[in-house]
């Protein structure tokens, strides 16, 4: 924070007075974004549901979208990302975003392998 | 081509002074520190969804396991967790109002915003507290739980409504009574007794016809659970053998056993957090008070141990959707 502070968010389409009125308006889009979440979670519009992308439901991918939306502004304005250094940013956020997505990667796809053979092969039985 | 050497005075690499990520030490320490535990809790959740991969046609859905508010009845899913989420990102708007208020040396102001986060994170933590002792003891009804390990529901065939274990059991007198340690003949104890056991619920199954057992397999439209006829519940009633009310480590009444241990391991795994992130924010809270950070010219102990809050709050956002809403 030493480099001043960057008081605007969208890409520079919003810009804010203060640093304190940008958390004001921070904490505003996480509710918003919060209870967007919390209302697609209790009616669960059948549009969302019965569509599918790469294996899995639209509605689960929304989710997934808007916590990451969530997560970038907890740490670029709550924890101040956005006025670190780049090199700062880049060790301390790609190296986690990308070992995680690797993971991701392997384990999800090895489950789904696991369940193919285990199930549509017919190899468990539940009742003995 | 001239050769120059370092006088030691202009800032160079080898000279010491720099500082290439443009952070002091302890700053830069505590963002390792969270980079390595974020990898943890991404080992849990990728793992959590591994399991719930592996058994995707069998997992329990979150939002009938969690339904319940704190001194109401009836069904509310969702509710209580998005007031917790609520709670925890007011606590990190305070944390960050802090921080400022430390850039501006304002030491009041820390003092109150520090004293709000510290609450927050005590009403977060008594949240999970009691979500936790609702999930132990159960609140569905309690399931059958067959010698496979499969969980059985049980439905009304007419309504299609849940019914609870205790509805539809014959109540048969028996002596049987928890065993206590001092009465075992080698000191054993139970840890519990089932309101009802085994045989009256079997009992009380094929005396009301009504009754129809709902298993754990997901149906087509995913968003419910496959219900038997009557003949095939029969039949499956045969393989009766506990009664499980609440979860734990070994037995889960809302239906895949792996569901309450990744609940108690992750959600238990960020508690630990939250819990040590409200003793840390208490030590601070009486440094400001004590005015020690005054005295040492900045509040930059204040913005690292915010940076552990929001991490923390950054965490339950992602525990909150895997396991609430996904």
């Amino acid at each position: 924070m030493a480099h001043g502070q960057n008081l605007a968010i969208f890409r520079g389409r919003l810009k804010f007075k203060s640093n304190v009125q940008k958390i004001w308006g921070v904490l505003v889009l996480l509710t918003i974004v919060t209870v967007v979440e919390v209302f697609l979670g209790i009616s669960r519009p059948a549009i969302f549901e019965e569509h599918h992308f790469l294996g899995m439901k639209l509605l689960n991918w929304i989710f997934i979208t808007l916590t990451l939306v969530k997560g970038y502004y907890i740490t670029w304005d709550f924890m101040h990302m956005r006025d670190e250094k780049s090199s700062l940013r880049r060790a301390a956020i790609w190296t986690p975003v990308f070992l995680a997505s690797y993971l991701i990667f392997i384990l999800l796809f090895e489950a789904d392998y696991v369940h193919n053979v285990l199930f549509q092969g017919g190899y468990v039985k539940w009742n003995f | 081509m001239d050769t120059t050497i370092a006088t030691g005075t202009e800032e160079n690499v080898w000279g010491g002074g720099n500082r290439p990520l443009g952070a002091s030490y302890g700053k830069l320490m505590m963002w390792f520190f969270l980079l390595s535990d974020a990898l943890t809790f991404s080992g849990f959740l990728v793992s959590y969804g591994f399991a719930r991969f592996k058994f995707i046609d069998s997992w329990p859905i979150a939002d009938e396991v969690f339904t319940h508010i704190p001194f109401f009845h009836g069904e509310y899913p969702m509710y209580y967790v998005a007031f917790m989420t609520f709670i925890l990102i007011m606590s990190s708007v305070t944390m960050v109002l802090a921080v400022d208020a430390g850039h501006k040396m304002k030491q009041n102001k820390v003092i109150w915003y520090m004293f709000f986060t510290i609450v927050g994170g005590l009403i977060f933590l008594g949240s999970q507290a009691w979500e936790w002792s609702t999930f132990i003891k159960g609140e569905s009804g309690g399931a059958i739980e067959t010698k496979g390990g499969r969980i059985l529901h049980f439905v009304d065939s007419n309504t299609g409504e849940r019914i609870a274990l205790g509805d539809f059991a014959k109540h048969s007198p028996s002596e049987r009574i928890r065993l206590q340690r001092n009465e075992g003949t080698w000191f054993q104890s139970e840890g519990y007794l089932p309101s009802v056991s085994v045989k009256e619920v079997v009992d009380g199954f094929n005396a009301t016809p009504n009754v129809v057992v709902r298993t754990e397999t997901t149906d087509e439209t995913g968003k419910g659970k496959v219900v038997l006829s009557r003949d095939e519940s029969i039949k499956t009633m045969k393989g009766a053998k506990y009664v499980v009310e609440g979860a734990n480590l070994v037995h889960n009444e809302y239906g895949h056993r792996m569901f309450a241990d990744f609940f108690f391991f992750i959600t238990g795994f960020h508690g630990f957090h939250v819990f040590t992130g409200v003793l840390i924010n208490m030590i601070i809270f009486f440094n400001v008070v004590l005015g020690t950070y005054e005295r040492r010219g900045h509040y930059e102990m204040v913005e690292k141990v915010g940076l552990y809050w929001h991490f923390v709050d950054l965490v339950w956002v992602f525990v909150f959707t895997f396991f609430y809403l996904v």
